[in-house]
């Protein structure tokens, strides 16, 4: 139940730091990054949020039923713009996966690279 | 007896999602085709009940308000699931910051142009801009940018399907052999279901993607704003 707690309360804060601020992030979204900050700086132990934040993550796609049931309603903005949407999705999506693919797999044989060279160097 | 008031209650309609939602994960588990996802499946049943029933999209909406209070819960709980990757990432921080970076802002401006070549309005650009993060978030970003998040979430998941069926597959033929740049691609590209297709591959792909997703979701929660005003 403490989980519940902070993680209602970061919302709340993050609601009134959002209003504070002109609205340019939104408030949950603001909660969650003081979640993750209070849970870094030890203010809050992981173990008190665990089970609250285990049972919201493992939930998640039910609670986004209601807004994918809204297709019932938008089905043609998206009929309309139908070659837009498809083209450019997956498209992109091809270049995200690609761009961070190659970015990773190319830094991290970096560093790797240069950790195996200190572990040498150490010996 | 069983009339229209009590078919539209708050409660039925409630009962009848998370119903359905379960008989969807069911389905799926039996059939194991990545097409049948057990949300989708939930999205067109419901909707086929709403159409035969006659109750229109505001009732349903109001009815399941709950759920949408538990959407916002969830996202600030993935601030916990973002302290427990960060935790187990501990080092390698360049690679990690420099691919999400630019997988958010290659996501977000490559969607934008081309869907604005194809002449699409700038609510549709707001509602599929934050397509590659987790749905939650995406809706979080595009609701208050003027987007439809009913767009969004359609969107969104239908991304995340094409990742995790095509990315594995992509990413293999354009020599991205690394484990660890595989699952961050996954999650980077394809949110939530790229990972839970990431966590089947193994647990190192896992363990990346899921950081990528919370990675991706942040950067983008922060930075399409911006995009959103300056850059189209």
């Amino acid at each position: 139940m403490t989980g519940l707690f902070f993680i209602l309360f970061f919302w709340l804060v993050g609601n009134a730091l959002s209003l504070l601020t002109g609205g340019y992030v939104s408030g949950n979204i603001i909660g969650m990054i003081l979640l993750f900050a209070a849970l870094c700086l030890r203010w809050v132990k992981a173990e008190t949020i665990r089970p609250a934040a285990k049972f919201l993550l493992g939930a998640m796609a039910l609670f986004f039923v209601p807004y994918g049931v809204g297709l019932m309603d938008s089905y043609r903005v998206i009929l309309e713009n139908l070659w837009a949407i498809l083209v450019s999705g997956i498209v992109s999506t091809i270049l995200v996966l690609l761009v961070a693919g190659k970015t990773f797999q190319s830094l991290n044989r970096r560093a790797r690279l240069r950790h195996i060279k200190q572990h040498r160097h150490d010996a | 007896m069983l009339d229209r008031s009590f078919l539209s209650s708050d409660l039925f309609l409630l009962t009848l999602t998370v119903g359905l939602y379960c008989l969807g994960g069911l389905v799926y588990r039996r059939l194991r085709m990545p097409l049948l996802h057990p949300v989708l499946l939930t999205f067109v049943a419901v909707i086929v009940f709403l159409q035969c029933t006659g109750i229109d999209y505001p009732r349903y909406q109001q009815a399941t308000g709950a759920l949408n209070f538990a959407l916002g819960m969830s996202v600030v709980a993935l601030g916990y699931l973002l302290y427990e990757q960060v935790e187990r990432l501990r080092g390698s921080l360049l690679p990690v910051g420099v691919a999400t970076l630019a997988g958010c802002v290659v996501g977000v401006l490559s969607v934008v142009y081309i869907a604005m070549a194809f002449g699409a309005e700038r609510q549709i650009l707001n509602s599929i801009a934050p397509k590659s993060v987790t749905v939650p978030i995406a809706v979080s970003v595009a609701g208050p940018l003027g987007g439809n998040v009913s767009v969004t979430s359609v969107v969104v998941f239908c991304v995340g399907i094409f990742g995790s069926i095509f990315g594995e597959w992509i990413l293999r033929k354009c020599g991205v052999r690394d484990p660890e740049a595989r699952g961050f691609a996954l999650g980077a590209a394809a949110h939530g279901i790229g990972t839970a297709r990431a966590i089947e591959i193994g647990a190192v792909e896992g363990a990346l993607s899921g950081l990528a997703m919370a990675l991706m979701g942040l950067a983008t929660a922060l930075l399409m704003p911006l995009m959103e005003r300056y850059l189209y």
